[in-house]
């Protein structure tokens, strides 16, 4: 009996092992044909019959992307990371002392409070947009960053619920016992839960990182002028911007480089992030 | 210091430490909620202030065809997204949950998708369904399947949508998937080994009831990202053709910030709104009657 279930999960391995190696390349297809794309001569791209494994390294493509429109490529990059970084800072600062405070403080008001924050995660950002461009539009922050950070280092619903879920599996003891120590509630989270909450805090920096540079619909709405262009405004004008046709080549090589420097992050703290996540999905 | 001061201190401390993210809370949620449903009941062309026109914006939105369209292309995309993004990555979680060589390669690959720039890798998939050229047309060439239209065929297109926004979700509900059948005890399914029960009946009667609850977490969180779905679609078919790939907030931004038709984007926005709490309200229904705690 027990060598058969043996033998049974032998063979399992070996089939799902099969299975699941299909399955992360598939995965990943689309990523290695946007790098090799973004190396082949542009125009190659399309011949037929289609090369799938040669690697030319041209670097036309990227050089095409350095060009276009005097190296805004920088400008934009910068103009990304700015934002991103900033609305992440702000993000990770407010939503983790607040959900110190729902998980682990005894003050009137938390449970009422905590659900309101929670039945608000199912508001579509779309209902809350609207009213709000109409008043940045009066308060005059359309077109500078302010509507794309400001309100993200404010109010993190998402975020105050994962870093929450976190918090309260820590145990009470550790925190009973730095106020032994005599310390005060805001040395508690700096010495106790901070430290404690490194990889909810990773997941989610990475997270509200990703989520502002990917707010295409936010910057396409507030971003008109040039100098304040961002990656993907960037790439979706590259795809836009020929009338004869995408220049393929080009925008590969422009998504290559704004999705590089994600993977390399990932691919570094993989192992916190999964924790992180893991969490939320059990509370 | 006494037992009182000490409990007031706390009382203040958490009030202290919430305040950033309630004043946050009230201002880009709950006053811009209040003023979404005087939007409404208004027009605004972007300069003056917005001025009243009753019902005007309900009759134009519910009087037009798109927004029906709209609306249904968007329950389609839940009837596509939902149940494959639920299937496969609770599939791969539960082939993964053992002993297996490259484990952390395989969470990886599937997750990778979900950390990059959905602009730039909705760029790449319009690029791999490109109908003269596309490297998924050669593929398909190659099994004698005729170049397929992805773009100008109203199934196609939503099929290929469904596609990469099913690439783009299922690593981390994975992940998720993942963490809960790690919780669940190995003994019980080594008594029910020792009961001789097989592999179909441990999945119903050991990891269907014990993952009820990360089940529901993941429907509840897929439901409201299939309804705000946008970046994916507007990049790769800007909802054409013939509007068959638009979806709620596609007509939304449409007519907020391509006609300057305010008040009836608002409109739609508290309909998406509704069709979320409509839909969540059921699934918490439903949890109450299957799932097990």
């Amino acid at each position: 009996m027990k060598t058969k279930l043996h033998r049974d999960e032998r063979i399992r391995v070996i089939v799902f092992s099969i299975l699941l190696v299909v399955t992360a390349l598939l995965s990943m297809f689309p990523f290695y044909w946007m790098i090799l794309n973004s190396f082949k001569n542009p125009s190659i791209i399309f011949k037929v019959p289609t090369d799938f494994f040669t690697f030319n390294l041209t670097w036309d493509s990227f050089a095409a992307v350095f060009k276009y429109e005097n190296g805004i490529i920088w400008r934009a990059y910068a103009n990304s990371l700015f934002i991103a970084v900033t609305s992440t800072i702000g993000t990770l600062f407010t939503s983790s002392l607040a959900a110190f405070a729902f998980a682990k403080l005894k003050f009137r008001g938390n449970k009422l409070i905590y659900s309101i924050f929670i039945a608000t995660l199912m508001i579509p950002g779309q209902v809350t947009l609207l009213p709000l461009y109409v008043i940045f539009a009066k308060i005059g922050w359309v077109n500078t960053f302010l509507p794309l950070i400001i309100p993200g280092c404010l109010i993190n619903t998402y975020g105050v619920f994962m870093l929450r879920s976190f918090i309260v599996s820590i145990p009470d003891d550790l925190i009973a016992a730095s106020k032994v120590d005599g310390c005060g509630t805001l040395r508690q989270y700096f010495h106790v839960i901070l430290p404690l909450c490194k990889p909810a805090l990773i997941t989610l920096g990475l997270f509200s990182f990703i989520g502002s540079w990917n707010n295409y619909f936010g910057q396409f709405i507030y971003l008109s002028s040039e100098d304040l262009t961002t990656i993907p405004l960037l790439i979706a004008s590259l795809k836009e911007s020929n009338m004869t046709g995408v220049e393929w080549g080009r925008v590969m090589a422009a998504s290559t480089l704004s999705v590089i420097p994600f993977a390399v992050v990932y691919l570094f703290c993989q192992k916190y992030f999964v924790q992180g996540i893991a969490t939320t999905g059990l509370k | 210091m006494t037992k009182l001061t000490r409990k007031r201190r706390e009382e203040l401390a958490g009030w202290a430490l919430i305040s950033p993210q309630v004043l946050g809370f009230l201002a880009f949620v709950a006053f811009p909620l209040v003023f979404s449903i005087i939007l409404c009941f208004c027009e605004w062309n972007y300069i003056d202030m917005p001025t009243p026109v009753g019902l005007k914006n309900f009759e134009r939105c519910f009087n037009d065809d798109v927004f029906w369209r709209s609306i249904l292309n968007t329950l389609i995309y839940i009837g596509l997204v939902v149940p494959s993004t639920l299937v496969l990555s609770l599939t791969l979680a539960m082939m993964t949950n053992r002993k297996l060589p490259m484990k952390k390669i395989y969470r990886a690959a599937f997750f990778l998708p979900m950390v990059t720039s959905t602009i730039a890798i909705g760029t790449v998939w319009a690029f791999i369904f490109q109908t003269n050229g596309g490297v998924l047309n050669t593929i398909l060439g190659f099994f004698g399947v005729n170049a397929l239209d992805w773009f100008n065929n109203e199934v196609l297109a939503r099929i290929a949508v469904a596609i990469v926004s099913t690439w783009l979700k299922v690593g981390y509900y994975y992940i998720i998937f993942d963490a809960g059948l790690k919780n669940i005890p190995k003994d019980l399914y080594e008594a029910a080994d020792v009961e001789g029960a097989n592999w179909w009946q441990k999945f119903l009667k050991i990891t269907l009831p014990m993952l009820s609850s990360v089940t529901f977490f993941v429907v509840v969180m897929l439901f409201i990202d299939v309804f705000n779905m946008f970046n994916e679609v507007y990049i790769m078919t800007a909802g054409g053709p013939n509007y068959s790939t638009f979806t709620l907030s596609m007509y939304i931004f449409y007519y907020a910030f391509n006609q300057s038709d305010m008040g009836r984007a608002a409109v739609a926005s508290w309909v998406l709104f509704m069709l979320v709490g409509i839909i969540t309200a059921i699934e918490f229904f439903v949890k109450k009657k299957v799932v097990y705690e």
